[in-house]
């Protein structure tokens, strides 16, 4: 630590305060992404240990261990936890606030008091969840369906849907903090078109955090009405409508699943352009394809809704608008890989997580096109096909993109380089471990298993049996980095400024960054990933 | 609201520079907060459609001109809190005060409406979970109060938070803690809030009183 | 900043536009009063964001986001009550 801080021209942020008050209360951006990061490392491992019992479970046609209610409540906690506690914040609250200002050469985001409170936001909303949890658990779906959630449901629905109407106000500030950071603090001569495609994709995940996540809390809201106040909305009786409930909460649900995956493509962006020593081709075109996802994810929602009793004519509406996503999400996966042709391309694990995306995310794009069809969707929807396509998107894109973009900057956080076989074993672990547990899923679901029973008929055994096996390997796969990164955290071979010989502001600033980021605020004259790197203002140091 | 003198915080490199994010800081969350009224109005909208006849039937059990008074009574403190906007840019502190003051005092009476507006109704039984039998035949008709009682209770709630806001306005003004015109931009703020509660107003109005009538 | 006779004046537009859209709404005119009284809410909060907010004198972003949420709301009415419309 000693001979680092000599060094260095200030003190770097981890050095700032070794106090806890100087992590809980503190204002920087970096600490705060650092508290986030370890937040939701740990929903990650309890919704992975909710997914483990699952796949237990449904190792046999009969069920292993659990009743029917235990199942209901193990799939559900495991839905919530996982999107709203782990896949929502997880890029844009952990990189995203780590990020962003570094990138576009600012201080500190635009309120760093409000940052942190959004994340003693996120906690509280957090201690709900767990405690719904801990006294008995919600049986009734990540989706929290009307009437059942109001009328019928006997589990703790009331703490869980406060503890997400909560968890959402820390998405809206922390969208906001980012929208205002983006568009007011950039450096001198840092222009909209001279911006990582990183920054463009959060400021289009923010948009949508900001103009969806209000519309999840009244519908929660309603449903806390319904179930302590008596005021029925979506009671049948009454002549209410369960749909309406449908299409509040897919009017945001859908549109987080994009705040889900464009900070996956975020970093996409980044990670090919720094291990192909290449600008991404297409910049315009890429940056223009984040905000058009972010818009077009507000006309699809009723693809959730085919055979929910929605008008057959919106569907047909919602169907086609569904297939159009599918064009500048292509767009992005083509440019990406395009960016590959004729660049140094180099192996390191960020890059294998970052193929690894490719890979697993057309496969869940191109099933997407299978469930947007109205016609094949009556037979898909509420199967494990459905099921499949989601994971495909969610975990095997986002999830393996968190993990690349860990690795990625890994070195920049803490200053230490992570052992590096091990964590392109650990990519490698996690995409052909995916595969194995999710492809299976497809075809269970083609078959007309459906989805939330725990018992099957016994001719589906063998298939979910592989996607058992292949979770068990997902678990060491996800398990495995808690251990190295630990482990290098102490151990790891101390990182330079950029130790990938990578383009971006934050290579040229020391690992870990000191507190305020840059001693004298950066002027841009550069554009975005200027490779070859020729005046090499940077320090370059070989990767191990 | 910032404890801090107008102070440029470290972050940013010039006053306009900081001004400028707190402005469009605020108007982001009342994009936000546009798209949570969008939803309760959404649905207001959606049974409007679907049961025309229970939803008239219950409209016109409303009070129309408490209705109305209460919508001039926030129409006109939208107006008192522009104008003291306008006094504080310009550092005009009596002026800033007396129209606080009366935005306040608006606000309030607003509220003292809308609490006697629902005691009303609680003794008519329109509330439909609690109190006297609901007088309408119609189920759809305890869909409408249901909704009106969520929207006016959310629309108070936040009008609330404005009083509350305004009020400290008024105290930091009294105890000379409010800088004028120097800290302009935290009467701005707080007038913008007030002015977005007002405009679902606006729109509370017509959709649960005029409407369906 | 718009000055104080203008407030004053849109304060006045705003009470008038009350006042015509409840008298509107007790000619009982059905679906056509429904149709005024949204036009008069419409016309009443435009007044007040583009004076009461002096959005008239704010930056070219303010009124993108100001704009952008009135088309998302568009969209939530227009594709959400499309479904109920066409059923």
């Amino acid at each position: 630590m000693t001979a680092e801080a000599k060094a260095l021209p200030s003190k770097s942020y981890l050095e700032d305060g070794y106090t806890l008050s100087s992590w809980f209360f503190s204002t920087d951006h970096k600490r705060i992404a650092i508290l986030y990061f370890v937040s939701i490392t740990l929903f990650f491992f309890v919704g992975g240990a909710a997914a483990t019992l699952i796949r237990l479970e449904l190792l046999s046609p009969t069920g292993l261990f659990l009743s029917n209610d235990a199942y209901n409540r193990l799939f559900t906690i495991h839905g919530v936890v996982m999107v709203w506690f782990f896949l929502i914040p997880s890029i844009p609250n952990t990189f995203g606030n780590f990020l962003i200002p570094i990138m576009i050469g600012a201080k500190d985001l635009a309120f760093p008091k409000l940052n942190l409170a959004s994340w003693w936001i996120f906690v509280l909303a957090g201690c709900f969840v767990i405690a719904a949890l801990l006294i008995g658990g919600v049986d009734t779906g990540w989706t929290f369906y009307a009437p059942f959630s109001t009328m019928f449901s006997n589990g703790y629905v009331v703490p869980a849907v406060i503890g997400v109407f909560i968890a959402g106000f820390s998405t809206i500030l922390t969208g906001l903090n980012f929208i205002v950071t983006i568009h007011k603090l950039r450096a001198p001569g840092m222009t909209w078109f001279r911006l990582p495609l990183f920054v463009w994709a959060i400021y289009a995940t923010s948009l949508v955090m900001v103009l969806a996540t209000p519309v999840l809390a009244t519908t929660l809201m309603l449903i806390f009405a319904e179930r302590v106040l008596g005021l029925g909305f979506f009671d049948p009786k009454l002549g209410g409508d369960p749909v309406l409930y449908q299409h509040l909460f897919w009017f945001y649900s859908h549109p987080a699943v994009y705040i889900m995956v464009l900070p996956a493509m975020a970093v996409m962006s980044e990670l090919m352009s720094a291990f192909c020593k290449r600008r991404v081709f297409g910049y315009k075109v890429v940056a223009y394809s984040s905000l058009a996802i972010a818009g077009l994810g507000f006309l699809v929602w009723g693809h959730h809704m085919f055979v929910a009793g929605e008008s057959v004519y919106a569907g047909l509406v919602f169907s086609l608008l569904s297939f159009s996503i599918a064009v500048p999400s292509a767009i992005k996966v083509f440019n990406w890989t395009a960016t590959m042709r004729k660049g140094y391309v180099s192996l390191d694990a960020p890059m294998l997580f970052a193929l690894g995306f490719i890979g697993l995310f057309v496969i869940g794009g191109l099933s997407g096109l299978f469930v947007a069809a109205t016609g094949l969707d009556v037979h898909l929807t509420r199967t494990y096909f459905v099921i499949a396509h989601f994971h495909f998107i969610m975990v095997g894109g986002t999830v393996s993109c968190y993990f690349g973009a860990l690795h990625f900057w890994w070195p920049k956080m803490t200053g230490r380089m992570y052992p590096e076989m091990l964590g392109r074993g650990t990519a490698l672990m996690i995409f052909f471990g995916f595969i194995l547990t999710f492809m299976p899923q497809f075809i269970l679901g083609w078959l007309g298993m459906p989805r939330r029973y725990h018992l099957y008929p016994p001719e589906f055994q063998v298939l979910n049996v592989l996607s058992s096996a292949g979770a068990s390997i997902l678990a060491v796969a996800y398990t495995l980095p808690l251990i190295y990164l630990g482990w290098s955290l102490f151990y790891g071979k101390r990182a330079g400024a950029n130790p990938w010989g990578a383009a971006g502001l934050e290579w040229l600033i020391p690992s870990p960054p000191p507190r305020e980021n840059f001693e004298t605020v950066p002027v841009v004259t550069w554009e975005a990933y200027p490779y070859p790197l020729k005046p090499q203002p940077v320090e370059r140091k070989e990767t191990p | 609201m910032s404890d801090a003198l107008p102070a440029v915080h470290e972050q940013y490199q010039v006053a306009t520079q900081q001004l400028a994010a707190d402005r469009l800081g605020l108007w982001v969350f009342l994009a936000s907060e546009a798209m949570l009224f969008g939803a309760v109005f959404f649905s207001l909208a959606v049974y409007h459609y679907i049961h025309p006849a229970a939803m008239h039937a219950a409209t016109d059990q409303l009070d129309l001109s408490m209705g109305a008074v209460g919508t001039a009574v926030l129409l006109s403190s939208s107006t008192t809190m522009a104008l003291a906007v306008k006094a504080a840019g310009e550092g005009r502190r009596w002026e800033t005060l007396v129209a606080l003051i009366g935005t306040v005092v608006l606000g309030l009476a607003f509220e003292a409406i809308k609490v006697h507006d629902w005691f009303d109704e609680f003794g008519k039984g329109l509330y439909p979970p609690a109190g006297p039998p609901f007088p309408l035949p119609q189920p759809a008709a305890r869909l409408f109060f249901h909704l009106y009682f969520v929207s006016t209770g959310l629309h108070a709630v936040h009008l609330a938070v404005g009083i509350l806001l305004v009020a400290g306005l008024v105290i930091m003004q009294v105890s000379g803690r409010l800088t004028l015109p120097e800290r302009m931009v935290t009467v701005e703020m707080v007038g913008l809030y007030w002015q977005f509660v007002d405009i679902v107003w606006i729109f509370l109005y017509p959709t649960l009183y005029l409407v369906s009538r | 900043m718009p000055n104080r006779m203008t407030l004053v004046a849109v304060w006045l537009v705003l009470l008038a536009l009350l006042g015509i859209s409840t008298w509107v709404a007790l000619l009982r005119l059905g679906s056509w009063h429904a149709a005024l009284n949204l036009i008069f809410a419409v016309a009443s909060a435009g007044a007040v964001v583009w004076f009461d907010m002096h959005l008239r004198k704010g930056s070219g972003t303010l009124k993108l986001f100001a704009g952008g949420t009135v088309i998302f709301l568009f969209i939530m009415f227009g594709f959400g009550l499309a479904d109920w419309l066409t059923r």
